[in-house]
């Protein structure tokens, strides 16, 4: 599969003014150091808990917010330090959906004028055309003809869904970057958006980046998961994989607090203690060492942790507080 | 059967609107036995919430007001209970957990001002009493140094530790039942464990019943004792947890079942759907609104469908479209 995005040693920090008149200046590492890549035709699901900085990773590859450090590479050209006008062209290609599609539908635009701004926006067609193409598109989704004339908060969240869809394939992108775009929906809503999403996959060619904090959600939609803890990807593999043999202990810690829909199942659970740590000024060492104060922490400081491939296809870090001793004995030989 | 605790029966609840009185809850009744757990699950707007708050009288007002139907609790009608009778009952004998702690804690009051306070209101104990009670209360459900939390705003904790604070609270006064209005909904799955693990707990310690309302059928299916699923302001099915994952009768039941993605599902496969989707309740027909939702027509639509037990504790709202069991002797 050729690499139709590739991002490499990426970092996002924000400083954070506190104290007494605001002077001390801390920094928030919200995406420290994360390297993936995404395939035409790919999913890849990045999953993670609130404040692990998978929106900021999110946001930072279609350039809305600036990197500090790494490279973005998409179709093989560096967009890391591109300016707002160059880049432009390139939103063509490069489209996102936002998990709550009633702040992210201008309001006081009909569905037609949010559909056709894109459209405008890069040239695309004259007026008839641009009809014709925003009813195509309402159709494509599943949303009758009669909506384009209607305001966003005329239509349920299923639909409104519905309409940020359609605006991110108007211009027939190639990778769309998609911010939780289920989890504020019903469940029976949300398979039909799932549904949705993966039928145009399939049409259209595109890639995902399919952000989630639900990995049962993330595991149906990808074709690899990204698991992400504080800023940092901890482990990468096929989503099969990642299910069936989990090798990081927040991976399995994950899996194991998802609530089963099945009461006659015994569920054995890993529960963590605490909350994930804040990502300013976090632990020197392993995150998850430090949250489940494992007693190998302190060698982690200052060590390596970076992702290791331990099978074919499967990475992890190289992280003794959290791999299985076997695992470690491997991974570090 | 153990001693029933709560018994609501035939209730109504409707709000006054611009298009006139919409009826958010109709004809809901179940009960709730001493020390279990029964789960209310359903999609936004289907009613889940605004029962809870009827049972407890916290409808908004003046829009919201009760029509019809008991809510019977330990053999008293809250619907006709005094304003002061149900001060005396919420926060002691009836708590709730709410969805968000943060709107649920006053943000301008420390953690301990907030936590004595319902000694102070319902027991008559001293300042120092009480406020040695809520450090306990806080050690109960594990929040580290609660000596040093009590003198903590919540903006100052995280999202489960200030979700912790709200069920301490609720569980201050030993209530006989809590109310759990999506408690784990915002917060993250491995806190998510946590908090309901918490609750397993505290229940099995403290025997209080819990009714749990929620949309998520895995936080049922391991919580929960019974279940009522509810569609459009109605109970479409009731039954033992078990019994309701193995054989679910109801049309809506199923599809809801069928539609999670669950991590043993092939991956990109197609999940089932149930199409359409819920009708607003201005617009609700009289007659069985699952048949609505899936826009058949005919006389399914004019008649409320009856609501039977078809087997040992298993209610069904039997109607000839959307009801999959036997056929039930009316």
């Amino acid at each position: 599969m050729s690499s139709l995005l590739s991002v490499m040693d990426l970092k996002v920090h924000f400083p954070v003014h506190g104290g007494l008149l605001m002077r001390q200046k801390k920094t928030v590492k919200a995406v420290d150091g994360v390297s993936l890549d995404i395939g035409v035709g790919e999913t890849l699901g990045l999953v993670g808990e609130s404040g692990c900085g998978k929106s900021t990773l999110g946001k930072a590859i279609v350039r809305l917010v600036d990197p500090n450090a790494g490279s973005i590479v998409f179709e093989d050209r560096d967009i890391t330090k591109s300016s707002r006008r160059s880049i432009r062209p390139l939103r063509q290609d490069l489209q996102m959906i936002f998990q709550d599609p009633a702040e992210s539908l201008n309001a006081r635009h009909s569905i037609s004028e949010i559909l056709e701004e894109p459209l405008i926006v890069h040239r695309r067609g004259n007026r008839a055309e641009r009809k014709k193409k925003v009813a195509e598109l309402l159709d494509r989704v599943g949303l009758p003809a009669a909506s384009a004339e209607r305001y966003p908060f005329e239509f349920s969240g299923g639909q409104r869904q519905r309409v940020g869809i359609a605006r991110a394939i108007a211009l027939e992108p190639k990778l769309i970057i998609a911010d939780e775009p289920v989890s504020a929906l019903d469940v029976s809503v949300q398979s039909q958006v799932m549904n949705l999403l993966l039928e145009l996959q399939k049409e259209m060619g595109l890639s995902y980046l399919f952000i989630a904090h639900d990995l049962a959600v993330v595991k149906h939609i990808s074709d690899r998961v990204a698991v992400m803890y504080l800023g940092k990807i901890v482990e990468l593999a096929d989503a099969e994989t990642i299910y069936l043999r989990p090798k990081h202990a927040y991976t399995k810690a994950l899996i194991s607090a998802i609530p089963h829909p099945d009461p006659s199942r015994i569920v054995e659970r890993v529960l963590l203690e605490g909350d994930v740590p804040s990502p300013i000024d976090p632990p020197k060492g392993s995150a998850f060492g430090k949250r489940i104060n494992h007693p190998r922490y302190e060698e982690t400081e200052g060590m390596d942790l970076s992702l290791v491939e331990i099978e074919p296809r499967h990475w992890v870090a190289a992280d003794p507080c959290c791999l299985e001793e076997a695992d470690w004995e491997q991974v570090k030989g | 059967m153990g001693e029933k605790l709560l018994e609501v029966d035939d209730l109504i609840s409707a709000f006054e609107t611009d298009r006139g009185l919409v009826r958010a809850v109709d004809h809901v009744g179940f009960s709730v036995e001493k020390g279990k757990t029964l789960g209310i699950v359903g999609e936004s707007g289907c009613g889940k919430s605004v029962t809870a708050m009827s049972m407890i009288r916290l409808l908004p007002q003046p829009a919201g007001r009760i029509l019809q139907g008991t809510v019977k609790f330990k053999g008293e009608d809250l619907t006709q209970a005094s304003v002061r009778r149900m001060r005396k009952i919420r926060g002691n004998e009836i708590s709730v957990i709410f969805q968000e702690p943060m709107t649920a804690l006053n943000p301008v009051h420390r953690i301990g001002k907030q936590m004595t306070e319902c000694f102070h209101l319902h027991q008559r104990i001293s300042r120092k009493k009480a406020w040695e009670q809520s450090v306990e209360m806080l050690r109960l459900v594990k929040i580290p140094s609660p000596e040093m939390r009590m003198g903590d705003y919540p903006h100052q904790l995280s999202g489960g530790m200030r979700q912790r604070v709200v069920i301490a609270m609720a569980l201050a006064c030993r209530p006989d039942l809590v109310i759990a209005d999506e408690p784990t909904t915002a917060l993250d799955v491995t806190v998510q464990a946590q908090i309901l693990d918490l609750l397993k707990k505290l229940q099995a310690e403290m025997g209080m019943a819990v009714i749990l309302i929620t949309h998520d059928l895995g936080v049922i299916a391991e919580n929960c004792d019974d279940v009522a699923v509810m569609y459009a302001g109605r109970i479409v099915e009731r039954a033992p947890v078990k019994e309701l994952f193995a054989n679910p009768l109801h049309a809506y039941t199923r599809g809801l079942l069928a539609s999670i993605p669950r991590l043993e599902t092939p991956i990109k496969s197609v999940l089932p759907t149930i199409p359409g989707m819920v009708a607003s309740l201005a617009d609700l027909v009289p007659g069985c609104r699952f048949c609505q939702r899936m826009e058949r027509k005919g006389s399914t639509l004019r008649e409320r469908p009856g609501f039977f037990e078809v087997a040992e504790d298993h209610w069904v709202e039997v109607c000839p479209k959307c009801y999959h069991g036997e056929e039930v002797a009316k």
